[in-house]
């Protein structure tokens, strides 16, 4: 039983009198622990279909299941509880964060509207979360507006772990990092993974970051699926046009030609 | 090798929160007429403010030492004419309410002294050798009928309607995706060969700047750490620095990191 299965999934949007069809019939599962990744250029459905599996917006067609039940047809409490099983890390934790919260306030909130702990002990919960994302535990009282980009990732990787949730979807979560942070925010999530067995939607358009922490990759073109599998060998012998294109932009350190032309 | 830029001992230093920050320190380097030169570092490496230096874009509240001499120009460089500026985010630059003609048209009527007929077919060949598709309508578009890459273009193609010397481009292709991109970096390279500018390439991607410069400088914490030919700064760097940025460029051939954590599926 996959823990997530996307069937169908269908998105249209009018824009302009026109209608736009952002996610074309696509179909996807995802198992326990494991990283699936989307990849493709602007426009081809991939954040759409993030916020499709998170419910953020409601499909046109199509079904979604997690964790065995019909994702879509939740309502209410049963919807809420079954959130904090689902969570999501975005681009900009600064967009992402009320800007006059305090770190501990941000880390507080899941632990409160979920139940997970009492008032009592959410200090020692908050604690421990900012241990495990690699933060010191004296960064609680600073204002996240206060702190570095990637320490403020590490409080929104923090925030979603803090459910144990067995899926995070991961929109362009270390798109926006310095280089140097980027590596180490893969290194903490890919460990979260193996420890915690968290399956992660990957979303990102960089196929160098793809290869590097995916199993498997889906390729996107204008909503539909042109390409899925293995995730080294998809980007390593792409077959589809949008494939090659992609692969063929990505920048190389070596290799390129240095006359103009 | 003449310079066209020759910058000596600039420091820039912002006031915020009363503390005086310094977003330069000490930078002396010459921009060669006709290069390519990339300026990469991370958040806070002084790149942005080294290009607003150039370009005499620096908020009034910054306090300016050094100099930055143009002795490829023999006089004062004027922002639009001698140097054309492509920020990030074209949206910013581009008037929303104006039509992408007129905004190119005023660039070469304020510069160049042509009447606005003159500067409308002016801006028509500029938006044909942006390569923005159908020229003819796009004159009398609005920025928000394009998409991020066109916009991008239409930037490109007003940065460059005087006819500059310099041409800046500060994370230019940053906010678009990978396929436009490289198509955005292709159109820079063919546009400066064609009209012999000198490009000055801001980036916080070293294989983004390899692929396009000649020289590559790499910026830490207002400093220069280390300036060379693009091959000496990939394949021989000096500096600690230079290297981890390297290694921590993700490239198609890099090893996975899933193995590293001993995750294969």
């Amino acid at each position: 039983m996959s823990l997530l299965a996307v069937s169908s999934l269908t998105k249209r949007y009018r824009r302009g009198g026109k209608t736009v069809i952002a996610v074309d019939d696509v179909s996807f599962h995802i198992e326990p622990g494991e990283t699936l990744a989307l990849a493709g250029p602007s426009g081809s459905g991939k954040s759409t279909i993030a916020r499709l599996v998170l419910r953020l917006i409601e499909p046109d067609a199509g079904a979604i299941e997690f964790e065995s039940d019909d994702f879509l047809a939740l309502r209410g409490a049963t919807l809420r509880a079954r959130r904090a099983r689902l969570q999501m890390v975005f681009q900009d934790p600064l967009a992402a964060f009320n800007p006059r919260a305090t770190v501990a306030r941000v880390l507080e909130d899941p632990l409160r509207i979920h139940g997970i702990a009492s008032r009592t002990e959410r200090p020692r919960r908050i604690a421990a979360l900012l241990e495990r994302v690699g933060l010191a535990a004296d960064l609680a009282p600073r204002a996240i507006h206060e702190i570095s980009g990637g320490q403020r990732q590490r409080v929104a990787i923090a925030r979603a772990i803090a459910t144990r949730p067995s899926l995070i979807v991961l929109d362009e979560a270390v798109s926006a990092l310095d280089v140097s942070v980027r590596g180490q925010i893969l290194d903490l999530l890919l460990d979260l993974q193996r420890k915690e067995r968290i399956a992660y939607l990957f979303i990102s358009h960089d196929l160098g970051v793809v290869r590097a922490v995916a199993h498997r990759v889906i390729l996107l073109d204008a909503g539909r699926i042109a390409e899925s599998g293995d995730a080294r060998a998809v980007i390593d012998a792409p077959q589809s046009a949008i494939g090659k294109a992609l692969v063929a932009a990505a920048p190389r350190l070596k290799g390129t030609t240095q006359d103009a032309s | 090798m003449s310079a066209l830029v020759s910058i000596r001992d600039l420091t820039v230093t912002y006031r915020r929160d009363g503390n005086v920050v310094a977003a330069l320190k000490n930078i002396s380097l010459d921009i060669v007429a006709g290069e390519r030169l990339a300026i990469i570092g991370e958040s806070g490496s002084g790149k942005s403010t080294l290009a607003l230096a150039i370009a005499g874009l620096l908020p009034a509240s910054s306090a300016v030492g050094g100099r930055i001499e143009w002795p490829g120009l023999g006089r004062a460089p004027l922002l639009g004419r001698d140097i054309g500026f492509v920020f990030q985010d074209p949206s910013a630059s581009l008037d929303p309410v104006m039509t992408i003609g007129k905004q190119i048209a005023e660039v070469a009527r304020t510069h160049l002294g042509l009447t606005w007929s003159q500067a409308y077919a002016k801006a028509k060949t500029l938006l044909e050798r942006v390569r923005l598709p159908d020229p003819d309508s796009a004159l009398h578009a609005f920025p928000h009928q394009l998409s991020g890459g066109q916009k991008q273009r239409v930037a490109i193609a007003a940065a460059i309607a005087a006819g500059p010397k310099l041409l800046i481009a500060d994370e230019a292709t940053s906010a678009l995706d990978t396929i436009v991109q490289a198509e955005i970096v292709a159109l820079i390279r063919h546009l400066v060969a064609e009209d012999g500018m000198t490009l000055l390439f801001i980036s916080h991607d070293i294989a983004l700047a390899a692929q396009l410069a000649e020289r590559i400088a790499v910026f830490r914490h207002g400093q220069l750490v280390e300036l060379g030919t693009t091959a000496r700064i990939v394949d021989a760097p000096t500096q600690a620095y230079t290297r981890t940025l390297l290694d921590a460029h993700i490239g198609l051939d890099a090893a996975p990191l899933l193995n590293r954590a001993g995750l294969s599926a």
